[in-house]
């Protein structure tokens, strides 16, 4: 249990988040194994990808921090790698807490809430094992796992933000990688670091956060070098529930035809005498 | 790595080793690493062709599901309405009871994918309008509640001569199920339509018309398959949904979009093609020329009737597959246009890439 010098100071009621800078993250996989241990996660196995360095693969139901491993152009100059060498960026990818997040309007038990600080969280006790909540999130995060028949996904240490702590990914990043507080000072934080990185001639970093999209932005913020695609990030997540007007629409359009169709039938072909 | 693969590189291994012990020295090269040389993630390739969105976790029972609600919702709004203006009081009571039957059925498979009785009733905690998943449960609910109202109350009228509780039960079965087997017989469309797997979601505002028209068809086929070959009413509103299916179906084939590959080829688009001859053109030939004959008029309304029941199964297990095959297209999540011929993108190489779903 950490001391009480450790207090975040955030109280609930204050919206949180994190923001994951991909240029001081050294691929070390402490986030991961934070997250495994203090959520009490099963191991994934020791598959081997073989595509990469990176075999963790993908987020899941098992699976809530993942390092991933950007093989890019050799750029020499920058961090004093050889001029001989791939440029490595590494991102730890999370559960984005989505503003507007597709799982938490698909799902019908209301085992996803939001939280007092402001992420989305999945009550597993409540939880059915539907899977909507799987097809309905652009960012491919929350799964259901087969042998216990219920989704999971990143809680946000909900449980260790509310005792005054911050989430294990980010206490056990070493280099500040992962950084976590309050959205709005991270939103200018990460303006800041942004200056900075260009200052240093970093021209192609970027910050991930789509808030022109439905999603109206995410409290798991990245900075990123390049392009999004290449971090498997989509360029423009939308929530499903967007859809749902035109949907419904033509499903009303529909019935009517039906019943339009049934009573015609009956009433031309077949009335009663 | 697939098995093929392994076994491959198991057996060069074995070569290398004879040869090794053989002559002291191997000659050829030895085995590639696999993805050698590291491949490298950028805004073309994606990060390693690694697919985004996850795919659809449900089990087979759900697309017959599909099917059964569809049906069942339709069925209840023939039997209620058939009640109303028809002649054919026997065909209208036949389509109550299996409207009934047909919900009753709806929720085992639905508690049969979830896997536990009490799971199905975390569903009714909420009524949340925003989930598709959560109206679909509360509809399939109600409309089983007004079905089964309908069946009670023509068992009590064989019991007892105008029971007063037979007709008050009559008028709400009839009303309720009319009014959710609207939302019931196609609510499904909606539900896969607003989701984040481009071939649905491409499709969302012709999927719930065409899931509609298909259970409307299923419906007038089961009650055809059941005996009710001689009502023309069934067979106009046959014709009628397959009419709409034909034109559904043309309409999917003259859309180029990129996400709709999954209905064009491979399996998933052999069964929805298939399905599309199987509930357009195919009953409508037979409904049409089942008027031309009286000798043959029975056989030839089950066999369209058959097709359309089919169709109407290859159509649901065709789109829910669909959606599998579209969630792991790395391309469309990441907006990364497909590589045309004269691009140097190897395409083998990636297809090689071998994948892992944790
Ligand atoms: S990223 Fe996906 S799982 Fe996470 S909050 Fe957004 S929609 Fe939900
Ligand atoms: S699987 Fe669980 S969390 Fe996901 S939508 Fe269904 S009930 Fe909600």
């Amino acid at each position: 249990m950490s001391g009480a010098t450790d207090h975040t100071g955030i109280q609930p009621g204050e919206v949180t988040s994190f923001l994951t800078d991909s240029t001081l993250c050294i691929g070390c996989k402490a986030c991961e194994v934070a997250c495994k241990e203090w959520n009490g996660i099963s191991a994934d196995g020791y598959d081997f990808t073989g595509w990469s360095y990176d075999n963790t693969a993908a987020l899941g139901h098992s699976t809530w921090r993942h390092v991933k491993f950007v093989e890019g152009e050799i750029t020499p100059g920058i961090g004093g790698n050889s001029a001989q060498q791939l440029s490595w960026e590494f991102s730890s990818d999370v559960c984005k807490h989505c503003e507007v997040a597709g799982c938490l309007e698909a799902c019908p038990t209301g085992s996803l809430v939001r939280t007092e600080f402001g992420s989305v969280f999945l009550q597993p006790d409540i939880c059915n094992g539907c899977s909507y909540c799987v097809i309905s999130c652009p960012f491919g995060v929350v799964q259901k796992n087969e042998d216990d028949g219920r989704a999971f996904k990143c809680t946000f240490c909900t449980d260790r933000q509310k005792a005054g702590m911050m989430p294990a990914c980010a206490k056990a990043c070493p280099t500040e990688s992962i950084k976590f507080g309050r959205l709005d000072e991270l939103k200018v934080e990460a303006q800041v670091r942004l200056a900075t990185l260009q200052s240093r001639g970093m021209t192609d970093a970027q910050i991930y956060d789509p808030t022109h999209t439905s999603v109206k932005g995410i409290h798991s913020m990245f900075i990123i070098r390049g392009e999004p695609e290449t971090y498997n990030l989509p360029p423009r997540p939308e929530v499903p529930t967007i859809y749902l007007k035109d949907a419904w629409k033509s499903a009303a359009f529909e019935a009517v035809a039906m019943v339009g169709a049934v009573v015609a039938s009956f009433f031309f072909l077949g009335r009663k005498g | 790595m697939s098995e093929a693969q392994s076994s491959f590189r198991e057996s060069r291994l074995d070569e290398i080793r004879r040869e090794a012990s053989q002559f002291g020295t191997v000659q050829q090269a030895g085995i590639r690493a696999a993805g050698s040389p590291l491949p490298k993630a950028s805004p073309q390739t994606g990060y390693y062709q690694q697919h985004l969105l996850k795919e659809p976790q449900w089990t087979p029972l759900v697309p017959l599901y599909f099917f059964v609600g569809g049906a069942s919702g339709s069925l209840g709004v023939i039997g209620s309405l058939a009640d109303l203006i028809g002649e054919n009081d026997d065909l209208a009571r036949k389509a109550r009871h299996m409207a009934t039957a047909g919900s009753t059925i709806s929720s085992v498979l639905l508690i049969a994918d979830l896997g536990r009785p009490s799971r199905f009733l975390n569903m009714l905690r909420i009524f949340k309008p925003q989930s598709v998943m959560s109206v679909g449960s509360w509809v399939l609910s109600g409309f089983s509640a007004f079905a089964a109202a309908s069946t009670l109350a023509d068992i009590l009228d064989t019991q007892i001569d105008g029971s007063p509780i037979a007709t008050f039960l009559r008028t709400i079965g009839r009303t309720g199920c009319t009014v959710l087997g609207m939302p019931f017989h196609n609510y499904t469309g909606v539900l896969i339509g607003a989701t984040a797997i481009p071939v649905w979601n491409n499709r969302v505002r012709s999927l719930p018309r065409e899931f509609g028209m298909s259970g409307l068809q299923s419906a007038v086929s089961l009650l055809e398959l059941s005996g009710e070959t001689d009502s023309n009413a069934l067979n106009a509103i046959g014709l009628v949904a397959a009419a709409f299916e034909t034109w559904e179906g043309i309409e999917l084939l003259r859309t180029r979009d990129r996400e709709l590959a999954p209905t064009k080829q491979g399996l998933t688009g052999a069964l929805i093609q298939t399905a599309g001859v199987l509930s357009g053109p195919l009953p409508i030939a037979l409904r049409l020329a089942s008027l031309f004959t009286s000798r043959r008029r029975r056989r030839l309304r089950q066999a369209a009737a058959l097709s359309g029941i089919i169709g109407s199964l290859c159509l649901r297990y065709g789109w829910v597959a669909a959606g599998t095959v579209s969630a792991r297209d790395w391309r469309i999540p990441l907006n990364i246009p497909e590589p045309d011929a004269s691009t140097s993108f190897d395409r083998r190489a990636a297809d090689s890439l071998t994948r892992r779903t944790p």
